[in-house]
């Protein structure tokens, strides 16, 4: 066992729970999304990526850009959060949060593509 | 080619998430920490005004407490926060920096910058490995002569040199083992504008090894080694490397042509002149009793050279028997009077200092000199720096392998013919030799010659080309003639033609032109921009050839009918 990878799984399957998380629920209603894990979720995905960071196997690519797409979407909809907040005058209305949890919800699917790529490379491995 | 920006990275992972999960940390507390509004009112701070507070807190500890006040909790947190990301941004940096100035890195970015300066060269360039004495001479001169060059040399005090020496073009230069295929990869050996691989490192060894990598990858690049060794000079022949030179046997070879036919051997010189050079005096070294001090490579290849003419000659050798000195040598450095004295330096004629040791040399000179003053003097020197010693002690001939082989590699470039020319010449004996230098000083004057090769192909000669299509035939008289007035020649002379299987020393100007001629010709500098005109452009070629100069309106000629007009 390697501790090295023991954290690297770790981290690119909490990124992709924490998002779930916060995708999953009414796409409109605020009450189903908190704002702590859509926080949590950015903060892993930062990590996640970073720890992909200088791996220069083709697979290792894919891995990085599935995590780059993950945080485009996750910071997207951070600030679509606090633009509907702070910025524009109408608050948090429906129309904004289902556009915030859509973008979230893009953002698992590049998550689960990276967890699909880690599991299909550890079968390879095999050991 | 290794991206610099990944490796980076990759060796900023630790930094990089401690950073993060600084600033997570902080802002999560300042969201979670209850605080006031101006009111007083409980209020807690959202994750929009708590990244913009930590975002500038963390690089500026500055802009106050925003959007309210702080409470106590918050004041409390934002020092544990300030001194977090303060040390957070300080480990992040300090990790770049170290990892920025790491040899290792440092390596990959000169690597990175030469391998593109190489791979931007548009113009055909030589492969140069090895920057030493002879290297810097002989990449001065190809830089001189139009060429591009890129050196690669294991010494970087020699990059250095390179990269302080003001050549008027860029070189690129790469400090790497020249025996490493990868580096000369690197130094542009795939590139299709790379037209010749020189190899004159200081080791046979690495010699061999640049012959090898060049010749696997492609067989007709032409590569020229330097070769110290017979058994070194033997292997990398035998895959067809073009030229192999040995400065003690090259050396050796002009010491005797000095002794049997200095007409020769000033031929040889004034042709291997550098241009501008001035012509060197001819040297007449007196026939009998030799003495040789130090029998290495050097003296091992003039001794050899020496038997076959049968000149007598004593050897000086410090160590004979690990040296297998002939019979009747005398053991000693040469230095002191008695050694010499044995040797018989009272009734010589010459003593060569060949030593690898230049104060050995200069000390057996000085030494030799006293004994008999009426010595001829030959003296090696092995190192550039002592060149002030070496010309006070103003010895007949000076053997410098730098010097020789810089100006052996410079001819073989600018002229392949050369060679053959001077094989050939060397056939003819003394007195033919005599002759033709008589003619090339008549023509010459004081400076040395500029030696030129011209292929009648379309690219080098078009004009030619066409001219014998148009004339049916084109005698070799037409080039030498001056464009601007034909009853004038131009001051130079054919040396040499190749044509197939047939090669013709001294061509006579009668002579009917092919295409495809490969035609060797000596003379002024200028004699050759004026020859550019007759081998490229059809109107002065018409005018030479039949002493009439084509009707006018050629411009509208040339508008209209461009592939016919004269090639300028």
């Amino acid at each position: 066992m390697n501790l090295e990878k023991v954290i690297f799984a770790f981290f690119i399957l909490l990124a992709l729970t924490l998002n779930f998380g916060f995708f999953v629920g009414d796409i409109a209603d605020p009450v189903h999304h908190n704002v702590y894990e859509l926080f949590a979720a950015l903060v892993v995905s930062l990590i996640a990526t970073v720890l992909k960071f200088g791996d220069r196997t083709h697979l290792g690519a894919v891995l990085l850009a599935t995590s780059l797409v993950a945080d485009l979407q996750l910071i997207a909809a951070a600030v679509v959060w606090g633009w509907a907040e702070h910025v524009s005058a109408t608050g948090l209305t429906p129309h904004v949060m289902a556009a915030i949890v859509s973008l979230s919800g893009g953002a698992v699917l590049a998550n689960v593509t990276s967890v699909v790529l880690l599991v299909s490379e550890t079968m390879m491995v095999r050991r | 080619m290794k991206n610099v920006v990944f490796i980076l990275l990759r060796r900023l992972h630790l930094p990089l998430i401690v950073l993060i999960l600084v600033y997570a940390v902080s802002i999560l507390g300042f969201v979670v920490i209850p605080g006031q509004d101006d009111q007083g009112n409980p209020w807690r701070m959202d994750f929009f005004h708590a990244f913009y507070f930590v975002s500038f807190m963390g690089s500026t500890i500055g802009f106050g407490e925003i959007p309210y006040p702080f409470t106590g909790a918050q004041r409390m947190w934002a020092s544990v926060t300030i001194y977090a990301t303060v040390i957070a941004w300080l480990y992040g940096i300090g990790s770049l920096l170290s990892i920025i100035q790491d040899p290792a890195f440092r390596q990959l970015i000169t690597e990175n910058t030469f391998r593109r300066a190489v791979r931007r060269m548009r113009d055909p360039f030589y492969l140069v490995g090895g920057y030493g004495d002879t290297g810097s001479q002989l990449v001065r001169s190809l830089v001189d002569a139009g060429f591009r060059v890129v050196v690669v040399d294991i010494d970087p005090e020699r990059i250095n040199l390179l990269d302080l020496e003001d050549l008027g073009v860029f070189v690129p230069g790469l400090c790497a083992d020249a025996a490493n295929p990868e580096v000369l990869e690197m130094a542009g050996l795939k590139l299709p504008n790379c037209i010749g691989v020189v190899a004159l490192t200081n080791h046979d060894h690495v010699n061999l090894m640049v012959a090898i990598t060049t010749k696997l990858h492609d067989p007709r690049l032409p590569v020229i080694a330097r070769a110290e060794t017979s058994s070194a000079e033997a292997n990398i022949a035998s895959f067809g490397t073009e030229y192999i030179i040995n400065p003690f046997e090259v050396f050796a070879e002009q010491l005797t042509l000095a002794l049997h036919a200095p007409g020769a051997l000033l031929l040889q010189e004034w042709l291997a002149a550098a241009p501008h050079e001035r012509l060197e005096e001819p040297l007449f070294p007196p026939h009998g009793k030799w003495i040789l001090c130090g029998y290495g490579r050097f003296g091992q290849a003039i001794h050899r050279r020496f038997q076959a003419v049968d000149e007598s000659l004593v050897v000086v050798e410090v160590k004979p028997e690990k040296m297998r000195v002939p019979p009747g040598s005398i053991a000693g450095r040469g230095t002191e009077a008695h050694t010499l004295l044995e040797a018989g330096v009272e009734e010589a004629v010459g003593i060569i200092a060949g030593t690898n040791d230049d104060a050995d040399n200069l000390s057996i000179i000085l030494t030799a000199r006293e004994l008999n003053p009426d010595l001829f003097t030959v003296v090696r020197q092995n190192q550039r720096l002592n060149d002030a010693v070496f010309r006070a002690i103003h010895a007949d001939l000076v053997m410098r392998r730098g010097d020789i082989i810089a100006h052996r590699i410079f001819s073989l470039i600018i002229a392949p013919l050369l060679e053959e020319f001077l094989e050939e010449a060397k056939r003819q004996g003394n007195a033919w030799a005599n002759q033709l230098v008589a003619r090339l000083s008549g023509l010459l004057g004081e400076e040395a010659p500029a030696i030129w090769e011209v292929e009648l192909d379309r690219e080098r000669a078009p004009a030619v080309v066409a001219g014998i299509a148009e004339h049916g035939q084109l005698a070799l008289e037409i080039l030498l003639r001056d464009p601007r007035d034909r009853e004038a020649s131009l001051s130079c002379i054919p040396l040499y033609l190749w044509r197939g299987g047939r090669r013709e020393l001294l061509p006579d100007g009668k002579m009917p032109l092919h295409p495809h001629d490969r035609i060797l010709f000596c003379g002024q500098p200028q004699a050759l921009s004026q020859m550019e005109w007759i081998l490229q452009n059809r109107r002065v070629l018409h005018y030479i050839v039949t002493g009439e100069e084509l009707p006018g309106g050629w411009v509208w000629r040339k508008l209209n009918r461009r592939e016919d007009s004269p090639a300028l």
